[in-house]
């Protein structure tokens, strides 16, 4: 605890240094490594694990989250005693648990190509450059009543129905303190298509010196559709890659 | 209010009793420092629509290559995008001004480049203003107003299709004063600077600019002459003309050859997409031998008449719009009351509004399949398959333009209102499922405006159409409606009604009824007689009272001009002899001795510019000598907003706006409780004051700036219900903690408000039937909130709120909202779910929690190091038709299905424990006398044998479900228990028992099994056998699995 409110105040000094600058999306990406931890710090994560409580509906349910680099993931919920995997991704192929059936059905070829383009670990701003991403400073905006600065991140173009399409979201980077409290994006297929999702973030916390936040929700419409609270994250814990593979009964 | 300058010359005496003044006069709250999202966080609004008669459109734009994306321009809804060819549609422009003018497409870059030109051009008396143009440049995402900022209402927007940042806009311009806002505007840069190009003068607008769809140097411009007063409405002129120009705009030459001499008023002009050298206009001119369709084959160097039909003409300052089949030139469709199709290029004509709402106002093509036509009309967005025949609507499109809006005390209670064109509506602010448009019953005809409930009748309503044609007093449950309307006696005058007639109830007398004509008349008896009680209220201004005369060269005497008449009338809550009226020609008037005498008491109000509208009287319910006024300036082009505060009954109004609105006031609600919150409704949204007037703030969560004609409020819900001009009915459901706020409170790092007890909801009731495209009004949260303000946003470290009951048991575990502002936090007030045995499949009962007993529940908010504590009342619903009684036994019967789950969950835990363990021993009894020691594994098998009787072990859970089992047999009828508020039925209690003996069976069978392996352990302990132990019932409810 003492090292995170030093490490806040350092973070919120740079800001009281710098707010009267004029900022560039760069400035902005860089200040909030500064503030969570350091960007060469981000870039020695390789995997993350974490344990959390879904919130959804009334309902509360146990998540795992299993995360690893360059761009595997798999979002396991447990009900009654029963995995299910919400989604997951091996590299190649996107997959989930059928409820019907809670065997496991492979996502459509579309989703799991943009998935290999778009889905990426720890943080997609970490080199972005690299990645072929691109950022842009959009203005200012107000989140939950905080001012912060939007930044538009914009990644490879995927297909959407067999159309190319751009990529991209609004970040939002909380003026005071640096971090980003919000993402904004809009749904692309399906009923979700023109539909904004915005995901909030909270409660950030620090691990081994970087900082998490603890509570991502969900809001559709101004109104919070999921909430996801961690318990336990751990870093750089071994994981093995046939943990998001496509499981063969 | 801060006295930053006070004149030497001022007395002290003057001085003290300013001060005086304004310790106990208006401004007797003190000013808080924060507004907008600080205050309202997470507030939100909801919107119920409807969209069954959905709302008027003015524009339709496609997409240049995906015929599956269109655009549609509402005239006050917004910009609505479907991706689908019209089955679904999605608000882009929720930020902005909802008043379109123009929606284009960017020829080169269509998926992310939009452009939006504000500002209704079908000038019909209710229209409201635009602010400028607005292009995106991520499909609709974000919006930047890229200036034009006073063209108030733009027709035209064209994109060269080369050098997509030329743009050129056609500006319509001001409707009700001159204006040098006016003409074709062209920028090179996208949008940064704007060039006029052409201009006429300040009445004469640019009503329509076409580019050759082959050279984007070719365009045609055409101007109008116009002109609304509140009064009058002239179209036409000297000035207005078509025009062309071969440059790109640097030169405009007018192609009149072949047109009507003399005036000439709105000319619609359209080239044909396959064939440019073809090109129609339809024209409004001074004969009727010479107005209707021209068309020409050499780009308008001349110009053959060759059509007059009614089709044609009618009301060109509505109609004037021509589309053109992309692929066949001859194929013509015109707006119009019905809207009008050539087959043979202009000739002749066929009628197409059948089925449709009336009043066209534009069409869109399929790009593959012309056939297939897309139509906007004054009831929303219609789609035909077969050329225009048969006309499907789109259920989708909230859009409904409400004048007013009133609500009654019924449960949940229900809003009633009058829409432009489209009648007069009641609907339920709730319903199971969501508020479909099939819930709102229709209660008038016409267009609609005041529509009243009777303040005790659940079962009467007050309603009526334009000018008064009709007032109705409708028997809801008679089907009935008499037609109630007020008449002239022997020596009155004609009475003078304005189009949207005020017509009112009263707080005190529930019989009683007002109607404004120029006189204010009476009834005390729902409408059969009237009385007149009062003098003409009005200025009664011959001049402005020539309306058989409107309409310029077309001549328009629909009533809409109506003048000089009563526009808001207004009884106090506190005294049924105090009466307020406004009038359209800018009098109030008072009476506080029932109407016997009248005074004018509208001299005082500072800064108001003479004759402007008393638009809305709204006396307090706290003091009878005060009351607020609201004035609208916009039908003389004053576009500020005027509203003002007496606290000496009319004597001297005070001002209590400040620079915060942001556009013209229409309407004002002075909260019950704290005379210091105010409503206001704007042409450009909600503003909210917490101070009195020194500070107001928008509202802007989940609320467009949208028109807001009407504000009620509920008395008891608290519920702030808006009649919007273009978004339907938009309610926010608790306004109380606005009323609680303070300069303490908002000092607070966080702070409880107090809320109402919750009224449980009583569950059972089925709905939700509508389909893919179809709107469905949001309803109101049903649960138990939680509302607390936050200085600031929560962004690190922990924060969690939880719930404990009376016992001090927590039961709850909320995600706590985390805004800076007013937070919200719904509680469904249930239990966790029970822990159920685990089988192959998933039970219901096991995603639900028992619903509470009604009363007082602790809450707790920790965040970081700090702990803040309140309670939270919930209350049986006082119309439920369960007793305290029948609750307890529904949550007692729920709780031991609960307990019964998990003991079950217990049993079937123990023996896959058992099982995992065996198993693993089991290869090691290798020798016969080992098996016969230790019979572990004929235990298991019987254990297992049980289990296939606990639980379903095979099968999905889709129509592959097996036989159920106990745990679904338990499962199942908990699900009931808990589905009904009320009293179990006896089935049900017996089910209950029969299922809790087989229950015991199946424990003791358990403890037969434990205690056959008990036995054995010293044994195994000593073959340096694991031990077999289970974990406790205690362990087994604690663990997450």
């Amino acid at each position: 605890m003492k090292k995170t409110i030093k490490l806040l105040f350092a973070s919120a000094l740079v800001f009281a240094a710098t707010i009267a600058q004029a900022q560039t999306a760069d400035d902005i990406i860089n200040k909030y490594f500064e503030a969570t931890g350091g960007a060469a710090k981000w870039a020695e994560v390789k995997s993350v694990k974490m344990i959390a409580k879904g919130k959804q509906g009334g309902m509360e349910f146990p998540i795992t989250s299993l995360q690893k680099a360059p761009n595997l993931m798999k979002q396991t919920i447990n009900f009654q005693g029963k995995d299910i995997t919400i989604t997951a991704f091996d590299g190649k192929e996107m997959w989930k648990t059928s409820f019907m059936t809670m065997k496991a059905e492979k996502g459509e070829a579309e989703d799991s190509e943009n998935a290999a383009k778009s889905l990426d670990f720890p943080d997609p701003f970490l080199d972005y450059k690299a990645k072929g991403y691109s950022v842009a400073l959009e203005g200012e905006e107000k989140v939950e009543g905080t001012d912060c600065y939007k930044v538009k991140l914009t990644k490879k173009p995927i297909k959407v129905d067999g159309k190319e399409e751009e990529d991209f979201s609004y970040y939002f980077f909380d003026k005071e303190n640096g971090v980003i409290i919000m993402n904004r994006s809009v749904g692309k297929k399906g009923q979700m298509k023109d539909v904004a999702v915005e995901t909030l973030m909270s409660d950030y916390q620090e691990v081994n010196g970087l900082f998490f936040p603890f509570t991502v929700s969900q809001k559709i419409n101004g109104q919070v559709a999921f909430t996801m609270a961690m318990e336990k994250l751990e870093m750089n814990v071994a994981i093995d890659n046939k943990e998001f593979a496509f499981p063969i009964d | 209010m801060r006295l930053f300058f006070i004149p030497y010359t001022m007395k002290i005496s003057t001085l003290f009793s300013l001060l005086f003044c304004l310790n106990l006069g208006v401004f007797a709250q003190e000013a808080l420092p924060i507004k907008g999202d600080e205050i309202f966080g997470s507030m939100r609004a909801r919107h119920i629509g409807p969209a069954l008669m959905s709302g008027r459109i003015t524009d339709i734009e496609g997409h240049p290559t995906n015929n599956k994306v269109l655009y549609v321009g509402a005239a006050g809804g917004g910009v609505w995008k479907t991706g689908d060819g019209g089955v679904t549609f999605n608000p882009i422009f929720e930020k902005h001004t909802q008043s379109i003018g123009a929606v284009t497409v960017d020829p080169k870059n269509p998926d992310q480049v939009v452009w939006v030109g504000t500002g209704e051009i079908w000038t019909r008396n209710s229209v409201t203003i635009g602010d400028g143009i607005y292009k995106t440049s991520d499909g609709g995402q974000n919006w930047t107003n890229m200036g034009l900022a006073n063209s108030e209402r733009i027709s035209s927007i064209k994109v060269n299709p080369n050098n997509t940042n030329e743009v050129f806009v056609g500006v319509l311009g001001a409707l009700w004063s001159d204006s040098q806002d006016r003409g074709v505007y062209k920028t090179s840069d996208g949008g940064k600077t704007w060039e006029k190009l052409f201009y006429i003068n300040a009445t004469t607008g640019c009503s329509d600019l076409v580019m050759d769809p082959k050279n984007p140097s070719i365009m045609y411009a055409s101007f109008w002459e116009f002109r609304r007063t509140a009064y009058s409405f002239s179209s036409g002129g000297e000035n207005s003309a078509l025009y062309k120009t071969t440059d790109g705009g640097k030169t405009w030459n007018k192609i009149h050859n072949g047109f009507p001499t003399g005036k000439l008023g709105r000319i619609a002009i359209a080239a044909a997409p396959s064939n440019p050298n073809i090109l129609y206009s339809v024209i409004e001119s001074e004969k009727d031998t010479d107005k209707g369709l021209y068309r020409s084959d050499d780009a308008g160097a001349s110009w053959k008449r060759t059509n007059g039909d009614f089709g044609l003409v009618v009301r060109p300052f509505y109609f004037s719009r021509i589309v053109i089949d992309p692929k066949n030139p001859d194929i013509v469709l015109k707006a119009g009351l019905n809207g009008s199709l050539s087959r043979d290029g202009g000739k002749t004509f066929k009628d197409i509004g059948g089925g449709i709402h009336a009043d066209v106002h534009d069409f869109w093509f399929d790009l593959h399949d012309s056939n297939r036509i897309y139509l906007c009309d004054d009831g929303g967005f219609y789609r035909s398959y077969d050329g225009g025949s048969i006309w499907d609507m789109s259920k989708g499109l909230p859009i409904s333009q409400f004048y007013q809006v009133a609500v009654d005390n019924q449960t949940p209670f229900k809003v009633y209102g009058g829409l432009q064109d489209n009648g007069s509506w009641i609907g339920p602010s709730s319903k199971p499922g969501g508020i479909e448009n099939r819930d709102w019953i229709s209660v008038g005809a016409g267009d609609g405006f005041r529509t009243f409930p009777h303040p005790k009748d659940p079962n009467i309503v007050y309603s009526e159409m334009q000018g008064a044609e009709n007032i109705w007093r409708i028997n809801l449950e008679k089907n009935s409606a008499k037609t109630i309307k007020p008449f002239p006696e022997a020596n009155d005058p004609k009475f003078r009604f304005n189009w949207n007639t005020p017509i009112t109830t009263s707080p005190h007398n529930p019989d009683r009824l007002y109607v404004g004509s120029q006189f204010l008349h009476k009834s005390d008896d729902r409408g059969e007689t009237w009385v007149k009680i009062s003098p003409d209220l009005t200025t009664n201004d011959p001049a402005k009272q020539q309306q058989e005369n409107s309409g310029g060269l077309s001549m328009d005497n629909s009533g809409a001009e109506n003048h000089c008449t009563i526009f808001a009338i207004n009884e106090s809550p506190l005294d049924q002899n105090i009466i307020w009226i406004g009038t359209d020609d800018g009098n109030v008037q008072l009476t506080q001795d029932g109407g016997k005498t009248w005074t004018n008491v509208t001299a005082n109000t500072p800064n108001l510019p003479k004759n402007t509208w008393a638009y809305f009287i709204e006396p307090s319910s706290f003091d009878k000598n005060t009351a607020y006024a609201v004035f609208t300036g916009y039908t003389s082009g004053d576009f500020k907003p005027y509203v003002y505060k007496t606290t000496d009954a009319g004597k001297t109004w005070k001002s209590i706006v400040s620079p915060d609105v942001k556009s013209f006031a229409r309407n004002i609600k002075e909260d019950y409780k704290n005379p210091n919150l105010l409503f206001l409704g704007t042409e450009g949204g909600l503003y909210v004051t917490i101070d009195g007037g020194q500070n107001w703030s928008q509202f802007k969560n989940n609320m467009p700036p949208v028109a807001v004609h009407w504000i009620a409020l509920h008395p008891t819900e608290d519920a702030l219900v808006m009649a919007t001009h273009g978004r339907g009915v938009i309610i926010v459901d608790d306004i109380s903690p606005l009323r609680q706020l303070t300069k303490e409170i908002i000092a607070k790092d966080l702070h409880f408000f107090t809320t109402k007890p919750t009224k449980m909801a009583e569950s059972g009731a089925f709905g939700g039937y509508a389909r893919m495209g179809e709107f469905v009004g949001e309803n109101p949260s049903s649960m138990a909130q939680i509302v607390y303000f936050l200085k600031s946003r929560h962004t690190f470290g922990k924060m969690s709120l939880e719930i404990f009951d009376q016992n001090d048991k927590k039961i709850a575990d909320l995600a706590p909202g985390k805004s800076k502002g007013i937070n919200y936090v719904d509680w469904n007030y249930s239990l966790k779910p029970p822990k159920v045995a685990k089988g192959k499949t998933l039970v219901f009962g096991g995603f639900q929690g028992p619903t509470v007993l009604p009363g007082t529940y602790k809450i707790k908010v920790t965040k970081g190091a700090k702990t803040y504590e309140s309670n939270l009342n919930l209350i049986a619903n006082p119309k439920s038709i369960h007793t305290a009684e029948d609750r307890k036994v529904q949550f007692e019967t729920a709780m031991k299905l609960f307990n019964m789950s998990e003991e079950l969950g217990y049993v079937v835990d123990q023996i896959d424990t058992y099982k995992t363990k065996i198993d693993s021993i089991s290869p090691k009894l290798t020798t016969a006398k080992l098996k016969k020691q230790f019979p572990l594994t004929d235990i298991a098998g019987k254990m297992q044998t049980l289990k296939e009787t606990l639980v379903v072990l095979k099968g999905d859970n889709y129509v592959g479900a097996a036989e159920p089992q106990l745990r679904e047999k338990i499962s199942g009828l908990y699900g009931e228990v808990l589905s009904y508020t009320g009293r179990p039925t006896n089935a049900q209690l017996s089910s209950m028992k029969v299922l809790e003996e087989k229950l015991n069976a199946a424990k003791s069978q358990m403890e037969g099994f434990k205690a056959s392996l008990d036995k054995l352990a010293p044994a195994m302990v000593k073959a340096k056998m694991p031990e077999l132990k289970v974990r406790s019932f205690e362990e087994y409810k604690a663990a997450e699995n």
